[in-house]
């Protein structure tokens, strides 16, 4: 597969790479921060509230990604993802169900006639510390078992030391073995990355290797989502859409539990990438806990009355 | 000199605060209200909760729930006590709030604050014998041991004594948690300043955060949403009036809460032996079946 075409030139060596990546403008830090803070300040109410509970819900990659998942518990999760509310049948169906290689099997089969989609984190998740015959070898089988979207993670270490050529070259190769069937998430985890210069980079070097999605994290370190680190990644898919016409999805990933949080998320993305973004097409949340607490509110606007997880689902 | 000094001193107000999850946060809404004395005099601003600040009371007491229920009823008692300690450290306090909110001499507010203080001792001491009073081994026509124990009902809203505003709020509140219940209390709307103090107390006493959360505002206004919500266990309308204790209880039903009603028209008599009646009103029975094995047929090994 070629890169596209704008960027043929920058791809042409490490050393171009570099020097397009490293000549993006710097992030004002204290101004991305206030910009994210100020854009959470907003009062979402009523109706509109009601609408963003529902897209939010239909937004969600149900996840699960422990050492002690059973099939019994993905199985369980598929059910939840089809009817997020069994009491309530108009509770829209989350986007995905996100599972390790190994149960996107049991997951695809949960999910048999149903549009959810079935995600599968690959490449040696979370560290990423594998060769690439491996991480080629784990994404081929998630494709394999019918996995819808492959959640890959960049090599950090390589990205750190300024190997950008080899990360590119590692996604252009992960998003080969994807092929056709599956969309590519690249997960930078950005609370490793340290600074926003870095994940600014790390946004377009994604963007440019083809990621069909840029994802802040695994879910698995201190630092995950956080709404400046989204901003900023929102507003590199607004900048590449409308440098080369090619739209690119967002995919904020851990440590958003609350609705309130998941509301502060949607205004975002609307004021920062646009309205062509509020569809779980091109935004997801990486989420386990968020569902439940949606689901309280969705039905504490149904009844009037405060909801408890006594009325939930235990995952 | 140092007189005049003396005499210009600004003395230094207390800004009352709500009492949730162990900390001290301002209302949700921003809002605060005047309290006055017995006699309409200015005393100071609390905070006027909103059914968000509710809310948020019952997700602290529900998190709060587990451990303090999970305690032992001995470590319990012991924590108790320690806020009797407390309570005792800041008497001095306590008799100047319980004398301007309830238009008592000096010395009848202490004789107050004293009973409440014994009043909790004497709750404190009840969480490992209340067991033995409700429990016990029942006969059962089988070769069974049958043991029922109490267990605490949960999240407990309590709407606490319009007018005893120190007495009669330790006298709901203790029995409460002295079971393993977390409480959402909605402190006297007139009155609430010795309970906001008694927050602070609890803060520095060993109590976890979040068993007791004090709310400061109308009652009519904060205790709606707690009777409806689902994640209450229990109501106690001790301090609400007839009307507002009807519409709460139908309000209740929705989720089967346990309902204390009022006791009196007139109000409870918080200097009278309380009995245990406080105790037992939010309790759960659980009862163990257990085979006593060849107990019956060759005696016992037991």
């Amino acid at each position: 597969m070629p890169p596209a075409p704008a960027f043929a030139d920058v791809t042409a060596s490490d050393s171009t790479l570099r020097r397009f990546l490293h000549g993006l403008p710097g992030v004002d830090t204290v101004g991305l921060e206030a910009r994210a803070a100020s854009l959470g300040t907003r009062s979402i109410k009523t109706t509109s509230k009601a609408y963003a509970i529902d897209l939010a819900i239909s937004m969600i990659d149900l996840t699960t990604l422990e050492g002690a998942d059973t099939p019994g518990k993905v199985r369980a999760l598929a059910a939840k993802a089809v009817h997020p509310d069994p009491t309530d049948r108009t509770t829209p169906r989350t986007a995905a169900v996100c599972v390790y290689p190994d149960m996107v099997a049991t997951a695809k089969a949960g999910l048999a006639g149903t549009d959810v989609k079935v995600a599968s984190v690959a490449t040696a998740f979370p560290a990423g510390r594998a060769a690439l015959d491996v991480k080629l070898a784990d994404t081929r089988d998630a494709v394999a078992a019918g996995a819808d979207e492959i959640d890959m993670v960049i090599d950090r270490g390589a990205f750190l030391a300024g190997h950008y050529l080899k990360v590119y070259e590692e996604i252009r190769a992960v998003k080969e073995t994807c092929g056709e069937q599956a969309r590519l998430k690249v997960i930078f985890e950005t609370g490793e990355l340290s600074t926003y210069d870095n994940i600014r980079r790390a946004s377009w070097l994604g963007m440019i290797a083809g990621a069909d999605f840029i994802k802040t994290s695994t879910g698995k370190v201190g630092v995950n989502a956080t709404p400046a680190n989204t901003l900023l990644m929102l507003e590199a898919v607004r900048d590449f859409r409308a440098q080369t016409g090619v739209q690119i999805g967002v995919k904020p990933a851990g440590g958003i539990r609350t609705t309130k949080d998941a509301i502060k998320f949607l205004v975002l993305v609307n004021e920062t990438a646009g309205e062509d973004w509020l569809d779980n097409h091109w935004f997801r949340f990486g989420a386990s806990s968020l569902l439940n607490d949606l689901l309280m509110q969705r039905q504490k606007l149904a009844t009037g009355r405060y909801s408890g997880p006594d009325y939930v689902t235990v995952d | 000199m140092s007189d005049k000094t003396e005499q210009n001193r600004l003395s230094v107000f207390k800004t009352y605060k709500l009492y949730v999850g162990g900390k001290f946060p301002r209302s949700e809404s921003g809002r605060v209200y005047e309290v006055q004395d017995s006699k309409g005099k200015w005393l100071a601003n609390a905070p006027l909760s909103s059914r968000k600040d509710a809310r948020d009371a019952v997700v602290a007491a529900r998190k709060a729930f587990g451990g303090w229920s999970g305690a032992t009823a001995y470590n319990r008692g012991q924590v108790l006590y320690r806020v009797a300690e407390m309570l005792e450290g800041r008497k001095g306090q306590f008799v100047h709030e319980v004398a301007h909110a309830e238009g008592l001499s000096k010395s009848r507010a202490a004789e107050i604050v004293e009973a409440a203080i014994d009043r909790w001792v004497w709750y404190a001491g009840w969480t490992d014998k209340i067991g033995q009073i409700v429990g016990g081994a029942n006969p059962v026509a089988g070769p069974f041991f049958n043991l029922s124990t109490p267990e605490p009902t949960g999240v407990v809203a309590i709407v606490a004594p319009r007018e005893s505003s120190f007495l009669g709020l330790v006298s709901v509140v203790a029995p409460v948690i002295a079971t393993g219940n977390t409480a959402v209390v909605i402190a006297s709307e007139k009155a609430p300043l010795p309970a906001l103090s008694l927050g602070e107390v609890l803060a520095t006493s060993d109590v976890p955060g979040g068993v007791v959360n004090v709310l400061s505002g109308r009652a009519a206004e904060i205790a709606a949403p707690l009777a409806a919500h689902q994640d209450v266990n229990a109501l106690d309308l001790t301090g609400a009036d007839a009307e507002l204790a009807r519409e709460l209880e139908i309000a209740a039903a929705d989720n089967l809460k346990r309902v204390l009603r009022p006791q009196a028209v007139d109000g409870e008599d918080f200097a009278a032996d309380p009995g245990t009646h406080r105790l037992t009103a939010f309790l759960e029975t659980k009862t163990v079946w257990h085979p006593t094995g060849s107990l019956g047929a060759s005696g016992s090994s037991y």
